[in-house]
């Protein structure tokens, strides 16, 4: 039983349904990957062009290991709820359904491979 | 009847400013480039991570996967991903100005699109130079 009234349910929540839950978690996100990518960049570029070996052990590191993952998630979610935005933008009825699918669907499969490649390094 | 109606009323209406003719701005170029390179993006994500997974599982699935990254192919979509990702990054940053309400004059806002375009470009150059 909910004792919120229909009017409190409603403040706050607008057209969207979701209120700014959406754009506050794309600042919240962006910003997270503003301080990682500098060095994320550093540490992913240095990697290109090794042997296999090398590329095992650069991504074997720790501090490499869990930065790539925490790379890996928050740029997926950031790109799913982002792109989410276009398909609503530019979509409707059943496309806009089977975009919103595929944009979720798309980032889960990407960083669910790259964290098994990163435990399948790491450990 | 009704269908007639729409038709001849069409021919009335003033036209909304047409594509062809429209000056584009760089605050709406600047703004649709953010898109652009989010989207973009994910082309160097896809092939990092294969290349990733390719190392992770054997040598020969990674002479494959390592082959395309050193290709000319590889090469332009990490080079175009670089500059896609600073030029999402400096777009970002812009956006949190905006939330904060700062540099919402128009000339300021024009400024830091031209910001976002050069900087990203030298940011790129940089990125090579040290990495």
């Amino acid at each position: 039983m909910q004792y919120m009234t229909d009017r409190k349910r409603a403040a706050g929540a607008g057209a969207a349904h979701t209120g700014t839950l959406q754009h506050w978690f794309m600042t919240v996100s962006g910003i997270a990957l503003a301080v990682m990518l500098p060095v994320w960049l550093y540490l992913f570029g240095a990697a290109i062009g090794g042997t296999r070996d090398q590329v095992v052990a650069a991504f074997a590191n720790p501090f490499t290991a869990i930065l790539t993952a925490l790379v890996l998630v928050v740029s997926m979610r950031h790109f799913a709820k982002g792109s989410a935005v276009m398909v609503e933008d530019y979509a409707h009825g059943t496309a806009r359904k089977a975009g919103l699918i595929f944009v979720s669907s798309l980032a889960a499969v990407i960083a669910t491979t790259g964290l098994y490649a990163l435990i399948r390094i790491a450990l | 009847m009704a269908k007639a109606t729409a038709v001849s009323k069409r021919v009335d209406r003033p036209l909304s400013p047409h594509l062809q003719i429209y000056r584009i701005q760089m605050t709406s170029v600047s703004s649709i480039l953010t898109r652009i390179t989010g989207h973009a993006l994910m082309a160097g994500v896809i092939l990092g991570v294969w290349w990733l997974l390719a190392a992770a599982v054997s040598d020969p699935y990674f002479a494959v996967a390592n082959a395309v990254m050193m290709s000319w192919f590889g090469k332009l979509v990490m080079t175009g991903s670089l500059w896609a990702v600073w030029y999402h990054y400096l777009a970002g940053l812009r956006h949190v100005l905006f939330d904060a309400r700062l540099g919402l004059e128009i000339k300021t806002a024009e400024m830091l699109g031209w910001v976002c375009i050069l900087g990203s470009v030298v940011l790129t150059v940089l990125t090579i130079v040290i990495v």
